[in-house]
């Protein structure tokens, strides 16, 4: 076909359409001359051939049919009339966007979320969909643990089927340029870090091999953009110049891309520090040639085609080997390969519940607007009877008619789908916003809308329309021509097929809302009992605090002597009870030291090695933290570096290593060195609120050295208070030491449970959308009920019914629909929210509280979508509505 | 209409073809011929020819102009293509085939199976 031909029919439709229209009338020109000619009269024969062609419009909707451009041309003819009808009613049309744009966007966000934190978090990064992270696994431990240094080793030689192994270890630093001192988070990686995952440096270079190997050689720093441009004001020259990071000065080799965070799900890393630097920011020595040190996180770039399964299998073997090798460090160890999205070392894991409940609810949501935008299109399909009726009747086929409402329904949701992905780029960064700041420090956990999203919207959208497009399909199949007049009967108690499915629609709306809020309701209770939970410690009055001492470049002694001096001065503060340091405070981020222990009398199953964590902490610890002691004494200034070694071992390790014998002045041997237990404190959380007791024990500072330890104060004083006088007090020690934020031990609690608030807040946003949409619809269904039956409320009244009866009347039709809700709403939050799973916490998932409140909830925003159509139905007036 | 003049189904695009091919026609031109050649046994049902011309003009077997008809009006009228010409010999050997086949099938005497 001849490309003019082609545009000519694809752009000049109406001038085909007139010559189409040209050939017909001559085609009845042509009879009625015939006819004329077999002695018909003119008029008589023209009327004859008019009558025997039949509708000319009717052939020229099958002509067209049959070009082959039809197809286009009836679907740019049905959007410009869509958009047409659209315009024509603005409140309908807005309303139902704004439903769309709720539905989708909310489902486009959670998209984004799931993308941007859990199957491609690391921007910049390569080949992600290669990328698993890597753990070590202990018999008879159920957590997951880092891996040696030397275990790293032997497996980047070992194993065929990956590219490349990286390490990364989150660490820290104050960082003070000019007079700002600021945390700072960073990592230690493995010398072909950026090479592995393929990011060049925009100045400089990355790490060269055998950069990570040598006790602190390389003394050399990669930095972050954000760095660069905010600390060092994008100086041009940066390459080569020194920054002083925990004490050691380090030369700056490189600055990283604009965009890269590093590979750490939640936290923007800011510099990067070759692995032989770990002494220098891990806390408990030199590790490099320790196999029994377990320090690092990592992860595998498998080779392209290599499945999870078979790179599993073949470092397993490399893991079984090491077991035989070493058995000293290795027994009754392997390593784990995880897909990104189950990373357990950041916070790809403590999100991946939330977001998969998110997904959920946002398929209710979207359900739910769909359900509302479905319930305005068959109001408007009524006003549009009419106007269908006469399609059909001058020879529109049926489907042509669906074809056009489904079109008017893709308008709507192209329109929701693009105001949705704009609410998701507004709210990628939302969830930054629902965790906690941690004193500063950059978080980065953006949603990524990159084409796989947008292909899921797309899809999202689709459905939309799919299930926007069923109610017109429903509603032409119950057009017919002759009936076009025939008023429809729709009373108040409800008959006919459009009443049944908008009341379908609405009842589906309230179950899916009361699950939502169900849901909601055991999340809120969740929250509630773990913050309130009894941690083992005391969590009000004791604030916690830090001195980087190691970023202030303190060596050991000088660094115990300031410990010493800070205390003093603590202590005599007004309002302070007792103070103690201690390297780790429980809940936080950072990884308790733990060691392989040996106790008198005890024989550990063959393939399993007794691990044990602890924690190096000051006299007056357990005083000052609230935690009990059961029997014995507590740590003493007298436990220090001439006394013999003491330990207080906790309730649970008493009883599975001394097994009920009490343990107090039995022996245990910790990396080498026997300690006497002299305590033994009753059980408390150590890194998890949710974690089941375990056993656990303590050592004092003073005879396991560490130098950046927190101060735990117990005092009635606000931390702000706290804050000014501590300031003071440091700063009249020396000048130049910076104070990390003061918390309250509760802060601490709320940030560890954050998972938990972000569950709880978003559920609760989208829940309370849900209901508002749910309520829209049935106050919706009700007051086109009321303004559909003014004659059957009107004769009622003449007859005698009163306002109240009205009232009633009306009030219990829509609180039918209610219940039936609620009914459904109940069967279907008992089979799921059991899928809350680790989000619940003390609460039965069948918990009465939760669906009680559902219900008052349900009820409440019911009556209130019910009443105003109620109240106007009393408004009838009788005459008028009889007369007309 | 009476069932005798009925078309039988599948058989007007073939008949259009033919029509066209002994000179070209506008569409009320094509109706006329075909009942003037079966000797008014088949009338094309009006309804059905322009959707029918439409279809094989579509198809490349008609091609059409506007002429001037023989009472000086803006006529359309359609010729056969090429492939119309081709199309037509085919149709019409497979049709003349299935017609001597019935014929026979139809002639068929029990002393003769």
């Amino acid at each position: 076909m001849p490309m003019r031909f082609v545009l000519d029919r694809l752009f000049r439709r109406e001038r085909l359409d007139h010559s189409m229209e040209e050939e017909l009338r001559f085609h009845m020109a042509e009879r009625a001359a015939d006819l004329q000619r077999s002695g018909v009269p003119i008029a008589e024969a023209e009327r004859r051939a008019q009558l025997e062609f039949g509708g000319i419009e009717n052939y020229k909707e099958q002509c067209r049919e049959t070009r082959s451009f039809h197809g286009i041309h009836s679907f740019f003819a049905d959007l410009r009339f869509g958009f047409r009808m659209l315009w024509r009613s603005p409140g309908f049309s807005i309303l139902a966007i704004l439903c769309l744009t709720l539905g989708i966007g909310a489902n486009a966000a959670v998209f984004s979320w799931i993308e941007g934190i859990l199957f491609r978090p690391y921007p910049a990064v390569a080949h992600q969909e290669r990328l698993f992270a890597l753990t070590g696994t202990a018999r008879g431990d159920p957590d997951d643990t880092d891996l040696s240094w030397p275990d790293f080793l032997d497996l980047q030689r070992s194993c065929t089927l990956v590219d490349s192994f990286i390490v990364t270890k989150i660490t820290g630093t104050t960082l003070s340029i000019g007079d700002r001192a600021e945390v700072t988070t960073g990592s230690i990686v493995s010398a072909n870090y950026f090479d592995a995952i393929g990011v060049r440096p925009i100045l400089g270079r990355g790490f060269e091999p055998g950069e990570d190997s040598g006790r602190s050689a390389h003394p050399l720093t990669v930095i972050s953009y954000q760095l660069w441009q905010g600390r060092f004001k994008g100086d041009p020259q940066i390459i080569g110049k020194t920054q002083r990071l925990n004490g050691v000065l380090h030369t700056i080799v490189g600055v990283a891309p604009k965009g890269f965070y590093g590979t750490f799900v939640g936290w923007a890393m800011q510099f990067w520090v070759p692995a032989s630097m770990e002494e220098i920011f891990e806390a408990g020595g030199y590790k490099l040639e320790d196999r029994g040190a377990r320090w690092i996180e990592a992860y595998a770039r498998l080779k392209p085609g290599v499945t999870r399964e078979q790179a599993q299998q073949e470092i397993a073997a490399v893991a079984r080997r090491l077991e035989k090798d070493y058995p000293d460090t290795n027994r009754g160890r392997s390593i784990k390969l995880w897909p990104l999205w189950q990373t357990p070392f950041n916070n790809a894991k403590t999100l991946l519940s939330t977001l998969e409940i998110m997904l959920a609810v946002v398929v209710f949501v979207l359900l739910i607007a769909c359900a509302n935008v479905g319930n305005l299109l068959l109001v408007r399909s009524f006003a549009r009877r009419h106007e269908m009726t006469v399609r059909l009747a001058i020879g529109a086929r049926r489907g042509r008619l669906v074809r056009q409402l489904v079109t008017e329904g893709l308008i709507l949701a192209a329109f929701g789908a693009a105001g949705g992905l704009l609410v998701a780029h507004w709210w990628r960064h939302a969830l930054v916003l629902l965790l906690p700041a941690r004193g500063g420090v950059a978080m980065h956990l953006a949603g990524e809308i990159d084409w796989r999203v947008l292909a899921l919207s797309a899809g999202v959208c689709l459905i939309a329309t799919l299930l926007l497009g069923l109610v017109p399909a429903l509603q032409t199949r119950d057009l017919d021509v002759a009936g076009a007049l025939k008023a429809e009967s729709a009373g108040v108690v409800g008959s006919g097929r459009r009443a049944w499915i908008r009341s379908g629609l609405v009842v589906m709306q309230v179950s899916l809302s009361f699950v939502l809020i169900v849901g909601a309701g055991l999340l809120l209770q969740s929250l509630q009992r773990i913050r309130n939970s009894s941690p083992g410690f005391s969590t009000h009055e004791v604030l916690d605090t830090t001195v980087n001492l190691v970023a202030a470049g303190y060596d050991p002694q000088r660094a115990q002597n300031f410990q010493d001096e800070l205390l003093d001065r603590v202590k005599a503060l007004p309002g302070v009870e007792s103070a103690a340091f201690a390297r780790m405070t429980p809940l936080s981020y950072g990884s308790f030291s733990s060691t392989p222990i040996a106790v008198d009398g005890y024989q550990s199953p063959p393939d399993e090695q007794p691990i044990v964590q602890y924690n190096e902490v000051g006299p007056d610890y357990f005083v000052t933290m609230g935690i009990p002691l059961v029997s014995g004494r507590e740590f003493s200034r007298a436990d220090d570096e001439k006394s013999v070694l003491v330990a207080i071992v906790n309730e649970t390790m008493a009883a599975k290593y001394w097994g009920g014998r009490n343990p107090i002045g039995e022996r245990v041997q910790v990396k080498g060195r026997w300690m006497q237990v002299v305590g033994v404190a009753k059980n408390s959380k150590y890194q998890s609120v949710r974690e089941t007791p375990k056993p656990f024990f303590y050592v004092p500072l003073r005879q396991n050295f560490a130098r950046g330890p927190g101060l735990n104060i117990r005092t009635r004083l606000s931390p702000e208070a706290m804050t000014a006088a501590l300031t003071r007090e440091v700063h009249a020690i020396d000048r130049n030491l910076a104070l990390f934020e003061v918390i309250t031990l509760q802060e601490q609690v709320d940030r560890s449970t954050s998972p938990q608030l972000v569950a709880v807040t978003l559920v609760g946003v989208l829940s309370g959308l849900a209901l508002l949409l749910a309520a829209i619809g049935l106050y919706g269904v009700m007051s086109y009920a009321v303004s559909q039956s003014t004659r059957e409320l009107g004769l009622r009244m003449a007859l005698g019914a009163t306002p109240s009866h009205l009232l009633r009347l009306v009030m219990s039709r829509g609180l039918a629909l209610t219940a039936a809700g609620i009914v459904g709403g109940t069967a279907a939050a008992l089979a799921s929210t059991r899928l809350l799973g680790y989000l619940l916490y003390n609460v039965s998932p069948r918990d009465p509280m939760s669906f009680g409140s559902a219900f008052v909830v349900i009820m409440v925003a019911s009556l209130a979508a019910c009443f105003l159509p109620a109240w106007r139905a009393t408004r009838t007036d009788p005459l008028q509505a009889l007369r007309d | 209409m009476t069932n005798s003049s009925d078309i039988l189904p599948g058989t007007l695009d073939l008949l259009i073809l033919k029509a066209a091919s002994l000179g070209s026609l506008h569409g009320f031109g094509v109706m006329l011929r075909i009942q003037q050649i079966s000797r008014g046994a088949f009338e094309v049902e009006q309804g059905a020819l322009y959707p029918a011309l439409y279809r094989l003009e579509e198809k490349g077997m008609l091609t059409s102009e506007w002429g001037v008809s023989e009472n000086n009006r803006r006529a359309k009228y359609y010729r056969l293509t090429r492939k119309g010409e081709k199309r037509l010999r085919e149709q019409t050997d497979t049709w003349n085939r299935l017609a001597s086949a019935m014929a026979t099938v139809l002639d068929a005497r029990p002393e003769e199976v």
